[in-house]
């Protein structure tokens, strides 16, 4: 059994290990090289895997759970509520029209019953999430126009699975098959509606109040553990919780999990949450596609070529009509409207539930079922190069040439300041920048730290800001400034070394502790390399001179003199600290270059500076003219 | 009446007449002696609470030793923030409104060297007059200047005669023993005392 479970693992992952990057290089993009993986491996071409594919893939549909609960993450609620438009409207009618279109084709060219062909529209009227979402956040796309209404259809398909699901059963022609499969029985099924309608309420409520009130707390408890596993467990922990909460009561998990990640986007841990789900998401969803590919039921389609062939290309036809013409209604421009439509014409892996429940149920009967599940399989692995076909083909003869430019990103935060590290330093600077207008995105590793400073309304986040996926996250590739204050010179100087390779674009200001520190930052060409102590240690020697009955302006002067001279002296001195090293054992070298620059001091600053001030020199010349004006002479 | 010693002298270590005017200023009744360069030694003024000492006092009096034929820079700085349009001047700014101006100035040439055919070409009044004309728009009443001239050749004693005519003077404005119309027919203060005598 292990043997075997190692084995299925191996060609899974080898699978996607080959085919990914091949398909990337040639521009298919990952979906698309999961799809082939799939089909390669699959039992009708080189059969690694066998029927049990199917159970991969019920496993896999996790992924998808996963996706939506980071899609969700990225979402404020705010713009949720700006989305209600597309997604009632636009989602809404998509299925609406869609289903009731192809109920009417099937109804005009076979001689199934009614209820067969609306449980057919109705199943068919959904899209793929998964390769959709997938493929256009890939290309970056999710963002434009396009992509949010793609999503905002998606999500309300998404919803309309629940009634949907409800309602199939009433479509029943024969004798329901009371298989042990796949049907979902939940333990609130029994009771009386109302009562079904308030417990699902309460518990959509009590994720809201929970992930609103609750989990910023637990996960503060967690992550001050500093045992990063034990986090990223939470993290799963919590989706699989609210899957399994949803499950229970008979909501879709992906559903609930996207509302969790829609009330946690306001969360400090959004960032690390995000950094932890995400490669889970990832594999799963990869395996999911390989599952799809693998499903494929090639024996079938060549029972039948034409007839799947003419199911696929009527479905997406029609996907495709629906879908332009509704958009154009809600006025997007064409090459929107085209990476729309074309993203979502396909069958979704809801058909897969629905068809198999439908079975169950004595909706439909296998012989019709079958040849559909496969030409929905094969619409979603057509997809990717449908989109691709889009893409390279219709755009650039017909889209708008004018749109060709991104819609603004109106998802992520827009804060063109990073500060990594916010004790006692990096406050200030947040602070002072605040003060005067700023906002800047805060990243901080001690949750006590975050959970304190996100009372007082500042932007904080919890996470390592040495891994490039918590920067990219933080908003990275839009930021212009990246502080560093953390106080910890290792993990500064990973800081650093992570933000110019992944993000060259951002400039760097950085804390330093150590002269070591500081000679290692100013070799790195930085836009600012500053020693933690040397400002605030000049103020207070300033004011002692004050207090000693020094002028305070003159003290001032010499304060800033200083400093100049200071940093030039130690800028000069990074040539030629590599030969010193060997001069001068570790320790050692501190105390010569101290006493070297003490020297320096006396020799340079010492002398008086204020020439313009002096008067020494005008009595010396001007006195005897004077005296000679005023008659004293 | 209470006078407010507005003092600027950005090498205030190095003098030697300055030294000795201002020693002891702080000390008499009615009088705030208020160093400039010592309160904001980077130039960073703050103008609520200048405005707030500008409105308890009722004389304002500038003193500095004469740089470039001005005030020193942080005086024009202090100008520039705190007479602020609607506090100072304006339709609505009435706040300086009926106070005393008047200058202490020290320059380090004789007063010949001041005088339209003399060294400078210009008599110090002509050199002050931009100060004079930004108190008649604050609606203040300038006086003319206590002038102490020849710092860079001056002896002991006629600092001390100087520093003394300075306590006089401040005397009569506490005591509002000083005769405005009067005293504004003189080119410079000191005269108004020799009269007074």
């Amino acid at each position: 059994m292990e043997g075997n479970f190692f084995y299925q693992a191996f060609v899974y992952l080898a699978a996607a290990v080959v085919a990914v990057p091949i398909a990337k290089r040639l521009g298919l993009g990952s979906v698309l090289g999961y799809l082939i993986a799939g089909v390669l491996i699959g039992p009708y071409l080189l059969g690694f895997v066998g029927e049990e594919g199917q159970d991969v893939m019920h496993f896999a549909e996790f992924g998808v759970v996963m996706m939506l609960f980071l899609v969700g993450l990225e979402l404020q609620p705010s713009l949720l509520w700006k989305l209600r438009a597309p997604i009632l409207g636009l989602g809404g009618i998509q299925v609406v029209a869609t289903a009731g279109l192809i109920t009417a084709i099937v109804l005009l060219v076979s001689d199934l019953s009614w209820q067969m062909a609306l449980a057919i529209g109705l199943t068919l009227a959904l899209s793929s999430t998964a390769i959709v979402l997938q493929t256009l956040s890939e290309k970056g796309l999710l963002k434009t126009v396009g992509g949010q209404n793609a999503f905002s259809v998606l999500l309300f398909q998404d919803i309309a699975v629940i009634p949907i699901l409800a309602f199939l059963p009433l479509l029943a022609t024969t004798e329901a098959v009371h298989s042990s499969g796949h049907e979902t029985h939940t333990w609130i099924e029994g009771m009386p509606i109302a009562l079904q309608t308030m417990i699902v309420l309460g518990v959509i409520v009590s994720i809201v109040l929970i992930g609103r009130y609750l989990i910023s707390y637990a996960f503060r408890l967690i992550a001050q553990t500093r045992l990063r596993e034990l986090f990223t467990a939470a993290a799963l922990l919590l989706v699989i919780g609210i899957t399994l909460l949803m499950t229970m009561v008979g909501l879709s998990p992906a559903l609930g999990t996207f509302l969790a990640g829609v009330v946690l986007a306001q969360s400090e841990y959004r960032h690390e949450l995000e950094t932890d789900i995400e490669p889970f998401k990832g594999l799963l969803l990869g395996l999911f596609f390989i599952a799809v590919g693998a499903s494929i039921d090639f024996n079938l389609i060549f029972q039948n070529p034409g007839l799947i062939a003419l199911i696929v290309a009527g479905l997406i036809l029609v996907k495709l009509m629906v879908l332009v013409v509704i958009g154009r209604v809600f006025g997007m421009r064409s090459d929107n409207n085209l990476m729309f439509a074309f993203g979502l014409a396909q069958g979704g892996e809801f058909a897969f539930v629905l068809f198999s429940y439908a079975l169950q149920n004595g909706v439909l009967t296998s012989e019709t079922a079958n040849p559909l599940i496969a030409a929905v399989a094969i619409s979603m692995a057509l997809t990717p190069l449908l989109m691709l076909l889009n893409e390279r083909l219709i755009q650039p003869n017909f889209g708008t040439k004018e749109s060709v430019e991104r819609e603004s990103d109106t998802i992520d935060e827009k804060n063109t300041i990073i500060i990594a590290g916010f004790g006692r330093y990096g406050s200030t600077i947040g602070r002072f920048l605040q003060a005067n207008g700023m906002q800047a995105t805060y990243l901080d590793i001690d949750p006590n730290n975050v959970d304190l400073l996100r009372k007082l309304g500042l932007k904080v986040f919890y996470g390592d800001a040495s891994r490039h996926d918590l920067l990219h996250a933080a908003g990275a590739d839009d930021a212009r400034l990246l502080i560093v204050a953390v106080d910890d010179s290792e993990k500064s100087l990973e800081i650093v070394e992570t933000a110019r390779k992944h993000f060259p674009h951002v400039k760097i200001m950085v804390r330093t502790k150590y002269w070591n520190d500081y000679y290692d930052m100013l070799e790195k060409d930085l836009l600012g390399v500053y020693r933690e102590f040397s400002d605030v240690a000049l103020r207070m020697g300033a004011d002692a001179l004050g207090h000693m009955g020094y002028r305070k302006n003159q003290v001032q002067r010499s304060l800033k003199k200083f400093r100049r001279h200071d940093e030039a002296y130690l800028k000069g001195m990074v040539d030629s600290r590599h030969e010193q090293k060997t001069f001068f054992k570790r320790g050692r070298q501190v105390i010569a270059e101290l006493e070297l620059m003490m020297l320096e001091d006396m020799e340079k600053e010492a002398k008086d500076k204020d020439l313009g001030w002096d008067t020494d020199g005008i009595v010396e010349e001007f006195a005897p003219l004077m005296r000679k004006i005023e008659g004293k002479e | 009446m209470k006078v407010l010693v507005l003092f600027a002298h950005p090498a205030f270590q190095k003098s030697k007449v300055n030294k000795i005017l201002v020693d002891g200023l702080s000390e008499l009744e009615d009088v705030t002696f208020h160093d400039l360069y010592q309160e904001y030694p980077e130039l960073d003024i703050d103008v609520k609470r200048e405005q707030e000492l500008l409105e308890e006092h009722d004389v304002v009096m500038f003193q500095f030793p004469l740089f470039w034929y001005s005030t020193p820079a942080i005086l024009k700085e202090w100008q520039d923030l705190v007479l602020e349009h609607g506090w100072a001047y304006g339709s609505k700014g009435n706040r300086l409104q009926d106070k005393l101006f008047m200058c202490l100035v020290t320059t380090g040439g004789p007063r010949q060297a001041y005088q339209v055919e003399g060294f400078h070409n210009h008599t110090l009044n002509q050199l002050l007059s931009p100060l004079r004309q930004t108190s008649v728009l604050c609606k203040m009443k300038p006086l003319p200047p206590f002038v102490v001239h020849s710092t860079h050749t001056m002896e002991m004693d006629d600092i001390l005669d100087a520093k003394n005519d300075l306590h006089n003077l401040l005397n009569l404005l506490t005591n509002q023993e000083i005769n405005v119309d009067e005293a504004g027919r003189y080119e410079y203060l000191n005269e108004y005392f020799v009269k007074q005598d």
